[in-house]
């Protein structure tokens, strides 16, 4: 708590916002969260908030995409075309990027937070049915899911005339079965419609043309987990937390090379430093940290200097040291690393998740790990390294979906800011130091 | 339609708003490559091919002005990726660069990476010559790859997907053209992607393989050689062919086709037909055509073809002369006078028709249609008048369709309605059972067999003052909710099309039911404009044409041959169809007529004939057939004719010379000039008429061949629609009361696509499509006479008749209408209109 | 037939889609029909296309797309070790190539009795657990994080006991 305020403060060493299963680890029941507070947002705005009030709050706090895009989420449910109905909430809860972890922990530790959270983004937007999109190897949890709903449900906080209302809500889980693709909003919808798990076409944007044709909001488990804190406490509350533009609290999924690997909620705009070495508990052994990946296997390779080091992550700062915060993912590459063989693994996991619908990212990954793995191996000339680039090149820019420029984001920056590391391989020698 | 301005590659190009970049280009000649792209399918944006650089002009954010540099330009503002032109569409005072650096190196870097996966085998490619990749390649491809060959997968190059279609899965560059063809445009997802990313490939799981009558067009679309028929894979070489226009003679839509031939040493030099390719028609087929179409035609090649005349000596027939032939017919027909029978099938053509017509009409013989589909003077009435196109058929229009199963009775207008009730048309399905139609039906009507005229009527009953007096078995119907929702329907739509078919019907049925079609149409207001009117949906390609050149079926035609001293039949094989006419001597017997029968087989009515007349093939031929939309349309000479073989309309002709007639018998041309000088629907038409063309769109064909695919372009002939002959006034039909047995069975013809017609068993191919002789059967009747599925039966008329001992398979549904047995025609058992019968299980010894 | 067999469950799963919308049942019905055997035969690829009203060509392209599901018969269980690259820097790889040397198989092999198979995977979510792996059966999926060669080969031991009761029950393969 805020001595001044009596609104509580954020995380670390005080109150987790998100991640409260750590102070209280049996908030997983429903009587536990509602002793907390839990469901007095969901009846408020039920009985007392019209849904575009609603979504004005979320507006004003500021509150913005935690799946990767940071797009600002009140913005995205005003966008909801109210001239088509019905609507529908799907939430992403595909989380596979690599070395991304929290949406899985909210959800197994601070369930009911989650749904209430997809709760209030139906309301908003006067959506009856709500899809929770979990990805196929997320079978325990969607079981745990569908478990917690039904307690919902018979207490009255889900299904028909809620609150004495007119409004009703179902929340359904889906299981998606291996395919980090289906993370990508359009793919997820085309999978729950039964479809190949492939990125549309946009425009149109799911806010218009979403699950079944229907406007439908798609938001992160991360993002929709803020809302309930936001309607109770307030959207100044929420500024006040964060950066100016990157307001509020982010979990910081931080693994790697790092002693204390794990989930950290904090501020944003705490800087990589901090992350790492105050709560990360530093590098493994006696090993220097190389680069740092801030978005999962998606990331930029940034070089990891004193000045990135001391970098805040928020969406504004992170660009300026070459690489986007994305969903918060930080992996820590020590320097017994070498940057072709990390390239390698990442460009494998693209090539396994090239959806295949659009030539340069169906082509190019499956050349890119080619040009990699024969880096690797050592057989390789500097002409490959100059051709993995192009091709890389080739590639960014021209794809239906974000995955294809997302396969380059570690190639280019790798060989632009880990040049020796390529020479030496291709000398040979694995690492550079 | 709201006009939009924009720039392309330097040239300025307006067009309407909504329109695609790519579409906007190629209006004006400019080619941006497209492979996923196909102007019949919605955008996918797939392939990244067709990648431009785009400008919009800046828009001041508060004056909602437009921008302008120092020089009044507008400022234009390019984004920092490429796009594509497929995808996006046009904007006011758009730039668009296909042909800058960016845009170069765009196209260049996505070529070479669908080389990357590519064999490049085009030497042995059934493509090589007309693909799409490999023209691109040699314009915008970069030099050579810099990819190393030994890395490239290696695929299945032969995987046949069902008989008549193979995927080579290295040449696949996964455009999932054919996949969005399938599921989008005809609705039979028979092949899908499987896997993902590098490893997508084409399959397919359907029960026979590619289990779908459209599955060739996909080979027409497919932008490289990774589909291929089994007709044409290693046949030939694109550009060793040669191409003459034709018209399918499968079905009364009149597809437009092209047929690709060449010259084969292994033939002894001779000219030879490989392979049938759509032509565009966008007021027929628009570049489709169905398998029946595509794969059906080798007939014309049979080996069975009859080569000279027969006549018959002691008994047995025996090759004669063309003049021995000729003069003994000329005599015996003399002699019969008025006592000629003329009996001419509705795959002649017009000209045939108008010369056998003519010879007939000069001795007071009687002229007689082959088949048992009334109502050819009503769509010549009451038809599309020129100008009418499904394609343009949306919103403000109704189609009913009534009595016909239309995938099966012709498979492009079920896709054209289909399309059409995509677009928003009101589709009513009037049919006493389920059919693929009924998918798209925004209102179901079921009548029981036999009543379907009552069932019309019925409709315009609920709609108008003038009330027809309705029989017993429909009189409920008036009541039945579906129907009125479906006359207000009809009635209401600015436009209203009605097709009817054959499904259940015989002559006499289908005369009344053509009748209470044009009934509605008036009692609605819907003829005589663009759009609106009749169309039968014939059982053959030219029947539309034999009704407007004055030959009209019988009611009863064993009875009434009987008056015949002299019989001529052309392309019609009324003993091959019923065995009665064996079994009663009805044929044959000298005691009888004198049978001449001319065809291209010796068929079992040939087989009973005094002299048999050999014919030329339509691919050895000119002429010219009437579609069921009415429009006249010109074939051409295929290949070279046979050695002393004519054309029916000549061997009509010199019959006729033999008379003393005047008539053409060299001339196709001059005997369609005759034609059209004494037919008033005729009027002014010409050869060089049909053979006017019109610019259309999509462009097809030329030199763009990624654009719409291989089907040809249409340089022959659009054809011509006839006008409405005048139209009679609201005259109800006499309706003709089917009713329920009070025992047995009720027995229905049926249409199947895939028969056991004299056109079709020739082609092999075909030949796992098409089912043994079967009949359908209520499962719950079948329960109760204790058949099962696949048993062995016999179908007893109960007025007695001579089809004991045909056999057929049953085949049990719950769809079919209790007490009803669907009988497809042409398959042995001649069930020529609903028909009481009852059933017993055969032995088993079914061939 | 697995459609009669399984009504009730398809009933459910049907009810959590718009009625018009069946389609979208079709991720559902396939984990169900490859419960019994890990993985879904052409017989149920049919059934689950009748009830959708798609075509068997689409739900086989649905299993072909996803990694989870399986058109072959295989072991009775999958181990599949996360060697992406977060847990590769903390010694995935090592692991699985400790699992596999104890097993005696090789990655991507099944154990001589048909039970197990080990292969490599993409992140499954729990880097900061690594080495970590998760099983699959037909009975769906768990997580096993944090692991040693030798925790893992006991639990490998474990399954292939399960595997060898459950095919004398007339399951598995
Ligand atoms: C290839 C790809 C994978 C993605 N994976 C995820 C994911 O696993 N979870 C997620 O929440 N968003 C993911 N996204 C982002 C989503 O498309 C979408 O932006 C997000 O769900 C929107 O929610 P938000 O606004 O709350 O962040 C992915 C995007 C791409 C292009
Ligand atoms: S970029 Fe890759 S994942 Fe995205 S649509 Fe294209 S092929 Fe699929
Ligand atoms: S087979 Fe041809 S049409 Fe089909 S996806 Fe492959 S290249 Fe495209
Ligand atoms: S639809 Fe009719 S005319 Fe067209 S190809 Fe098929 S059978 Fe021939
Ligand atoms: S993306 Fe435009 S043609 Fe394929
Ligand atoms: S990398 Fe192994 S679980 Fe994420």
């Amino acid at each position: 708590m805020d001595a001044d305020t009596g609104l509580p403060s954020q995380s670390q060493n005080g109150q987790y916002l998100l991640l409260r299963h750590r102070d209280t680890p049996s908030i997983g029941e429903l009587e536990v969260y509602r002793r907390l507070g839990g469901f007095e947002a969901w009846q408020k705005v039920i009985t007392s908030m019209q849904p575009g009030q609603v979504t004005d709050v979320v507006k004003t706090s500021g509150l913005r995409g935690r799946g990767g895009a940071g797009f600002p989420t009140g913005m995205k449910w005003a966008f909801i075309d109210n001239k088509n109905w019905p609507h529908y909430v799907v939430a992403n809860a595909d989380e596979s990027e690599p070395g991304t972890f929290k949406d899985r922990e909210i959800m197994e530790g601070n369930p009911f937070q989650f749904l209430e959270g997809v709760a209030i983004c139906a309301y908003a937007i006067q959506a009856n049915a709500a899809y929770v999109y979990l990805r196929g190897e997320f079978w325990q949890l969607a079981a745990w899911l569908d478990r917690k709903i039904a307690e919902m449900e018979a207490a009255g906080l889900l299904g028909e005339k809620l609150f004495g209302t007119d409004y009703s809500l179902h929340i359904y889980t889906h299981l998606g079965a291996g395919a980090y693709i289906c993370g990508e909003e359009t793919a997820m919808l085309e999978s729950i419609e039964g479809k190949l798990g492939q990125p549309r076409l946009r425009p149109p944007f799911p806010p218009s043309y979403g699950l079944f044709g229907k406007p439908t909001v798609v938001n992160n488990v991360e993002t929709l987990t803020n809302v309930p804190l936001i309607i109770e406490h307030g959207a100044e509350w929420y500024r006040s937390l964060g950066t100016e533009k990157s307001a509020g609290v982010k979990i910081f999924s931080l693994s790697g090379c790092v002693e204390r690997p794990g989930n950290y909620e904090l501020p944003l705009g705490t800087t990589f430093r901090e992350l790492i070495f105050t709560h990360g508990g530093g590098i493994t052994g006696d090993r220097q940290v190389k680069a740092i990946m801030a978005a999962g296997a998606s990331s930029a390779l940034i070089v990891a200097n004193e000045e990135a080091l001391d970098t805040p992550m928020d969406y504004e700062s992170v660009p300026r040291v070459g690489a986007q915060l994305g969903s918060a993912s930080v992996i820590v590459i020590d320097d017994s690393v070498s940057i072709p063989w990390l390239i390698n693994k990442t460009m494998h996991f693209f090539k396994h998740e090239s959806c295949g619908k659009c030539t340069p990212c169906r082509e190019g990954t499956f050349w890119m790990m080619h040009l990699t793995e024969r880096i690797v191996e050592g057989s390789a000339t500097l002409e490959d390294v100059e051709l993995l680039q192009d091709v890389a090149n080739q590639v960014k820019g021209k794809c239906l979906c974000a995955l294809g420029d997302f396969s380059t984001e570690a190639v280019l920056t790798g060989i632009e800011r880990f040049r020796p590391d390529f020479e030496l391989a291709v000398a040979g020698s694995a690492v550079a130091n | 339609m709201k006009m939009v301005n924009l720039t392309i590659d330097g040239k300025t190009v307006t067009v309407p708003e909504g329109t695609l970049i790519v579409n906007a280009a190629k209006k004006v000649g400019i080619d941006i490559p497209v492979f996923c792209y196909h102007p019949k399918m919605e955008p996918v944006g797939m392939c990244r091919m067709c990648l431009v650089e785009i400008g919009r002009p800046v828009i001041d954010r508060t004056t909602g002005q437009v921008v302008r540099e120092d020089d009044g330009s507008p400022k234009m503002q390019f984004g920092p990726k490429l796009e594509t032109a497929c995808t996006t569409p046009v904007s006011e005072g758009m730039v668009v660069l296909g042909t800058s650096e960016k845009a170069k190196a765009g196209r260049q870097d996505i070529i070479e990476f669908l080389l990357t996966s590519h064999p490049l085998d085009c030497p042995i490619c059934d493509k090589g010559g007309e693909c799409p990749l490999q023209n691109l390649t040699m314009e915008f491809g970069p030099g050579e790859s810099r990819y190393l060959y030994d890395e490239k997968m290696h695929l299945a190059k032969h995987v046949p997907l069902g008989e008549l279609i193979y995927l080579d899965r290295e040449r696949c560059i996964q455009c999932g053209r054919c996949v969005r063809f399938q599921d989008q445009v005809v609705d039979d997802p028979v092949i899908g992607f499987f896997q993902r990313g590098r490893s997508l490939e084409i399959v397919t799981y359907s029960e026979p393989g590619f289990d779908s009558v459209f599955s060739g067009n996909t080979t027409d679309i497919c932008p490289v050689g990774a589909l291929t028929t089994t007709d044409f894979r290693f046949k030939a070489r694109p550009w060793e062919l040669r191409s003459a226009a034709s018209i399918c003679t499968q079905c009364p839509v009149g597809c437009n086709i092209a047929f690709n031939t060449r010259r084969e040493a292994v033939s002894g030099g001779k000219w030879v037909i490989k392979r049938v390719m759509p032509r565009q028609n966008e007021w027929v087929n628009e570049i489709w055509m169905c398998d029946k179409g595509r794969f059906g035609y080798h007939y014309s090649k049979s080996a069975e073809r009859l080569t000279q005349p027969l006549v018959r000596r002691q008994g047995e027939l025996a090759p004669a002369t063309w003049e021995e032939a000729l003069s003994f017919v000329a005599e015996r027909f003399q002699q019969a006078g008025d006592g000629l029978f003329s009996i001419a099938g509705g795959r002649l053509s017009n000209e045939d028709l108008y010369n056998q017509g003519k010879l007939t009409d000069s001795l007071g013989g009687k002229k007689v249609l082959y088949g048992t589909m009334g109502g050819g003077d009503l769509t010549a009435q009451s038809g599309l008048v020129p100008g009418s196109n499904f394609s343009d058929m949306g919103k403000e229009t109704a189609i009913l369709v009534v009595a016909s199963d239309l995938h099966e009775e012709a498979p492009i207008w079920w896709l054209r309605v289909k399309q059409a009730a995509e677009r928003g048309a009101q589709l009513i399905v009037a049919n006493p059972r389920p059919t693929r139609l009924d998918a798209y039906a925004t209102h179901l009507v079921r009548y029981p067999y036999g009543s379907e005229a009552g069932a019309l009527l019925a409709m315009v009953n609920t709609l108008s003052a003038k009330r027809p007096d309705l029989p017993e078995a429909v009189a409920n119907l008036v009541r039945s909710p579906e129907l009125k929702a479906a006359a207000k329907a009809f009635a209401e739509a600015e436009n209203a099309v009605i097709l009817y078919g054959s499904e259940g019907t015989g002559l006499e049925t289908s005369t009344a039911l053509a009748q209470s079609c044009q009934n509605l149409l008036l009692a609605t207001g819907h003829i005589g404009r663009i759009n609106n009117g009749l169309v039968a949906v014939w059982q053959r390609v030219n029947d539309q044409g034999a009704w407007e050149l004055g030959w009209r079926p019988v009611a009863n035609l064993p009875e009434a041959m009987q008056a015949a001293r002299a019989l001529y039949v052309a392309a019609a094989d009324p003993a091959g169809d019923d065995p009665a006419y064996l079994a009663e001597g009805r044929l044959g017997s000298q005691e009888q007529a004198f049978l001449v029968v001319q065809d291209l087989f010796l068929t079992a009515t040939a087989r009973l004939a005094d002299v048999v007349l050999p014919v030329q093939a339509w691919t050895e031929r000119e002429g010219s057939y009437t579609s069921g939309e009415r429009r006249v349309q010109r074939f051409y000479p295929v290949v070279p004719e046979l050695a002393d073989s004519y054309a029916d309309f000549s061997v009509a002709g010199q019959i006729g010379k033999r008379l003393g007639l005047d008539m053409e018998i060299r001339l196709a041309g001059r005997t369609f000039a005759r034609l059209a000088s004494e037919t008033p629907a005729f009027t002014g038409l010409s050869y060089a008429r049909l053979a006017e063309v019109v610019e259309q769109w999509p462009i097809v064909g030329r030199g763009d061949l990624y654009y719409g695919g291989t089907t040809y372009e249409n340089s022959q002939g659009i054809g011509v629609q006839l006008p409405l002959t005048s139209a009679g006034g609201l005259s109800w039909p006499k309706l003709v009361e089917v009713g329920m047995p009070k025992i047995g069975l009720l027995a229905v013809p049926i249409t199947r696509l895939y028969d056991h017609g004299s056109t079709l068993l020739p082609s092999s191919m075909l030949h796992q499509r098409i089912p043994e002789p079967y009949v359908v059967l209520n499962d719950q009747d079948a329960e109760r006479l204790k058949i099962s599925e696949g048993a062995a039966i016999q179908l007893i008329p109960a007025e007695g008749g001579s089809w004991l001992g045909v056999r057929a398979i049953a085949r049990l549904r719950s769809d079919v209408p209790e007490r009803i047995v669907l009988v497809p025609r042409s398959f042995g058992l001649p069930v020529a209109g609903p028909t009481v019968v009852s059933v017993r299980l055969a032995e088993r010894v079914l061939a | 037939m697995f459609a009669e067999k399984y009504s009730d469950e398809i009933q459910a799963i049907l009810s959590k889609y718009p009625p018009e919308q069946r389609r979208a049942a079709v991720m559902p019905l396939i984990y169900l029909a490859q419960r019994e055997q890990m993985y879904v035969t052409k017989q149920a690829m049919v059934e689950i296309a009748e009830i959708l009203g798609i075509s068997s060509t689409d739900v086989a392209s649905i299993v072909g797309f996803y990694t989870l599901y399986y058109d072959k018969v295989g072991s009775t269980y999958r181990v599949q070790v996360c060697t992406d690259l977060p847990c590769a820097l903390r010694g995935a790889e090592q692991f699985l190539e400790g699992l596999c040397n104890n097993l005696g198989i090789r990655v991507g092999e099944t154990t001589p009795d048909g039970a197990v198979m080990v292969e490599a995977v993409m992140c499954l979510a729990a880097c900061d657990k690594a080495p970590m792996f998760q099983v699959q059966s037909g009975d769906g999926l768990s997580y096993h994080e944090n692991q040693t060669v030798e925790s893992a080969a006991s639990l490998v031991a474990e399954l292939r006991r399960k595997a060898q009761s459950k095919r004398r029950d007339g399951h598995g393969r």
